[in-house]
């Protein structure tokens, strides 16, 4: 897959004017010389390779350098990020890991080949989207407090679907269950399309998944959402409430996407990564289609690798507890 | 109906632009191309091809990569027929007697015979689409995961009926391809499973490495062999004419008509409705032959009724998508990241928020349909002059095209390592006649037995009686309760005799 990547979205002529006048003035610079390339350890199309084009495309102006997307599936996204823990730390090689490959992988996966805090580099936080508590629509719970009370009621008999060990929709249904203190059915699916197609045809109770699947179904009628797992509100979905609003503060969940170099990447060439991804998530249409996608993009603060750093730890101390039980 | 024919009308307006009509070419051609090379898949290629439509507008983007996907389903019979070599899995049962077509040097109408049936069945179903995709999407809907095992139970049993030597040898094919088919991740625990702590099977095993194995390269070894090296002479030889007779023709007609319904039919089902759709189709061509021994060895309904049932399976898998947001399998799944990537988020509403988008894809696919046809007739004749290549030169030609394909799937040089320790184990199959399709359907119907068995008996707690209480569940299994009775009553043994043994070779 992969090989031709980016064709800019505005246009092609366009790319191609400023790709030559950024090209001379790269001369004077050391780093970036060449192609950089960006592992995505997702299929083209899914919501992290989104993400990542939609940046990387804005950066790749910025830093006067073709970025190559390149997708490498399997295992979670763990494989891909295996390779890039093992890529020359020139720069060069860069990854777009998420919430799964540098969190919930470390409890997931005994024999992990990286450890995502000492094989990395952080550059910086991309976006994070938010996780929803969905249920069917005829699920007799009206709000988030009935729901609680009839899931803690009835836990023999619902049914929670996710779309896979791992999956995002996995790891966030293991949180809520876990600070409801329930162990519910869970039924796997293969990806997020047959676990809604389940949900909107009633086969099973209830899920939870990022915002970005669940809009035109949740607008569409053909399922509800109770709340969101966020400090505020989505302005995609203005009528939700949050968590913390329905009155389970305690469940806060969004995946995250973000950008990593493996270890020792010279500081400057972080600097600079760094500097190139702030500037996209500043411009006015990038900062929109990640919005349109539901996305929330961090504030200036959380633009530093060591908030990133931060974010990563927590994020590890947070989902092991959680996921240990359920791979032994 | 009003509503119909404006629907249609701003379709063709959306679809006749010189822009859409130029990229509903180019994934036609595209789509061609992927289906006849071999290993190289469509979802590989869609993956490969989506950043490009980045920078398109959405509907063209998506007109061109539905191209793609409805052509390769044309280009998937060519390798075959030709040379034994199924690109996809809606195309292994066409190996059966389109191969055999070949080798009595009837290559040509078995093409012509495949995408006119294809022609046929994507329209009748690009109709349906326009006409009845609401209503059908119901159907989609109903079928739950203890209709799906249904559904698999009765496609196994189908596979059995496609053996035309032992039926025992068939089963133990069909049971070794299931196990197969259990390599990798456990659905439900994220257990690895007969990987052996190798990274690359971590996964599972690959449709396109095991079919390229027991089929492409085994029978390059087969060939090789001193004894059937005359044979593939023969081939060479004796090629008649390039288009069907009067007779094939006449003989085809139904068989494509039934593959176009059940296809319709089954191609609304998410997952493996495809592929179930084209061997579906060839069983009941042969259970309601007057004289099935002629299966299996060059029998034009053989090519005709499947490769009618996969096309028209194609164009009604997009039924779930257009009307419902949701996207039925894995290349549906990337064209909904294409429209993300547009800002556009299918969902229950997108027919009437965006109906120059789905009418036009509608439109697209009968006015793709068209030029696929146009396309794939001349090319019948160079295909076919193709097998005149001396084998010198074809097989290492083969050879390359199959481990490029294989690699480029996960970019793993493992798979093509795999795909050659299946070359010996599909030679040591065929020297020993086992037949490699009932082991192939058994891999792809093996994760959607077992993961949907799991499902039903999760969401039942244990209760195994689910599988008769759901209406439509139940139906699908008193059907296969019936094949399987006419298999083993001593009373009906006659009739079996003709359907299932036909051991004289």
């Amino acid at each position: 897959m992969n090989l031709y990547s980016r064709m800019l979205a505005g246009g092609g002529l366009a790319a191609l004017i400023g790709f030559g006048a950024f090209a001379a003035s790269a001369q004077t610079q050391t780093y970036p010389t060449r192609t950089i390339t960006m592992i995505v350890p997702f299929a083209a199309g899914g919501p992290t390779d989104v993400i990542a084009r939609i940046v990387t495309g804005h950066m790749a102006q910025t830093l006067g350098q073709t970025i190559i997307i390149e997708n490498v599936v399997g295992a979670g996204g763990t494989t891909a990020t295996t390779r890039a823990a093992r890529a020359a730390n020139d720069g060069y090689t860069l990854i777009t890991g998420h919430m799964g490959t540098h969190a919930a992988s470390v409890p997931l996966y005994p024999n992990l080949a990286y450890d995502p805090e000492k094989d990395f580099e952080p550059v910086m936080l991309l976006a994070g989207t938010p996780i929803l508590i969905l249920a069917r629509k005829d699920f007799p719970p009206k709000d988030l407090k009935e729901f609680i009370a009839y899931v803690k009621a009835n836990v023999g008999k619902v049914n929670a679907a996710h779309a896979g060990v791992g999956s995002v929709s996995h790891v966030s249904c293991q949180l809520l269950n876990s600070i409801l203190d329930i162990k519910p059915t869970a039924v796997p699916f293969n990806g997020t399309g047959p676990a809604m197609n389940a949900l909107v045809s009633g086969q099973v109770d209830y899920m939870c998944d990022q915002i970005v699947n669940a809009v035109p179904q949740i607008n569409g009628g053909t399922i509800k959402a109770y709340a969101v797992a966020t400090p505020a509100r989505n302005p995609s979905l203005p009528d939700v409430p949050t968590t913390a609003e329905a009155g389970l503060p305690e469940f806060q969940a969004q995946a995250w996407n973000a950008i990593f170099a493996p270890k020792e990447t010279p500081a400057p060439v972080i600097a600079k990564l760094n500097a190139a991804a702030a500037k996209a998530l500043d411009d006015e249409g990038v900062r929109k289609r990640l919005l349109d996608l539901g996305s929330v993009v961090p504030p200036a603060p959380q633009r530093t690798p060591e908030t990133l750093a931060t974010l990563v730890k927590s994020e590890i101390a947070k989902w092991t507890p959680v996921l240990k039980p359920a791979t032994n | 109906m009003a509503d119909l024919f404006s629907g249609l009308s701003l379709g063709f307006g959306v679809a006749l632009t010189p822009i859409n009509l130029m990229l509903c070419l180019i994934g036609a051609l595209v789509g061609t191309l992927v289906g006849v090379l071999p290993g190289i898949g469509t979802i590989a290629t869609v993956a490969m091809l989506l950043p490009i439509t980045f920078g398109l507008p959405p509907i063209g983007a998506l007109i061109m990569l539905a191209g793609i996907y409805y052509g390769a389903q044309y280009g998937g019979s060519t390798t075959s027929i030709l040379v034994n070599i199924p690109g996809e899995a809606t195309s292994v049962v066409t190996t059966l007697d389109g191969f055999q077509m070949a080798k009595q040097g009837r290559a040509g109408p078995a093409l012509a015979i495949a995408a006119i049936g294809s022609f046929f069945a994507g329209c009748i179903a690009t109709v349906l689409i326009a006409v009845l995709g609401a209503p059908l999407t119901k159907l989609a809907l109903a079928f739950g995961p203890a209709e799906y095992f249904s559904l698999m139970v009765l496609g196994l049993i189908f596979a059995v009926v496609l053996a035309k030597g032992s039926v025992l040898k068939a089963v133990a094919m069909i049971v070794f391809g299931l196990l197969l088919s259990m390599v990798g991740s456990d659905i439900e625990t994220g257990v690895s499973r007969m990987a052996f702590n190798l990274p690359e099977l971590a996964d599972g095993l690959g449709f396109a490495t095991v079919a390229m194995g027991v089929f492409g390269f085994a029978e390059i070894i087969r060939n090789l062999d001193a004894g059937a090296q005359m044979d593939r002479e023969l081939v060479q030889q004796k090629i008649t004419g390039l288009m069907p007779t009067r007779k094939d023709l006449m003989v085809s007609a139904p068989a494509i008509m039934r593959g176009t319904v059940l296809g319709s039919i089954l191609g609304i089902l998410p997952g493996g409705g495809a592929v179930i759709a084209s061997f579906a189709a060839y069983t009941l061509e042969k259970k309601i032959s007057k004289n099935p021994s002629r299966f299996g060895r060059g029998a034009i309904e053989g090519v005709a009724a499947p490769e009618s049932a996969n096309n028209a399976a194609a164009q009604t898998s997009f039924i779930p998508l257009l009307t419902l947001g949701i996207p039925p399998n894995a290349v549906m799944a990337l064209m909904v990241g294409a429209m993300t990537i547009h800002g556009i988020v299918p969902g229950p509403q997108v027919m009437q928020k965006q109906p120059e988008l789905v009418w036009g894809m509608i439109a697209s696919m009968w006015i793709g349909n068209l030029m696929l046809i146009i396309i794939n007739l001349p090319l019948v004749g160079i295909w076919v002059r193709l097998l005149r290549v001396p084998y010198r030169l074809m097989f290492p030609s083969i050879m390359v095209f199959c481990a490029i394909g294989i690699y480029s799937i996960n970019n793993a040089p493992v798979d093509v390592i795999l795909a050659g320790a299946f070359g010996l184990l599909g030679y040591w199959l065929i020297k020993h006649d086992f037949e490699p399709a009932p082991l192939l359907l058994g891999m792809v119907l093996g994760p959607l037995m077992e993961e949907n068995l799991r499902r039903a008996l999760l969401i039942s707690r244990g209760d195994w009686t689910v599988f008769l209480t759901r209406p439509l569940s139940a139906v699908l299994m008193a059907l296969a309760a019936s094949l399987l009775v006419l298999a083993v009553l001593p009373s009906l043994r006659k009739k079996r005799d003709e359907v299932f043994a036909e051991t004289e070779d």
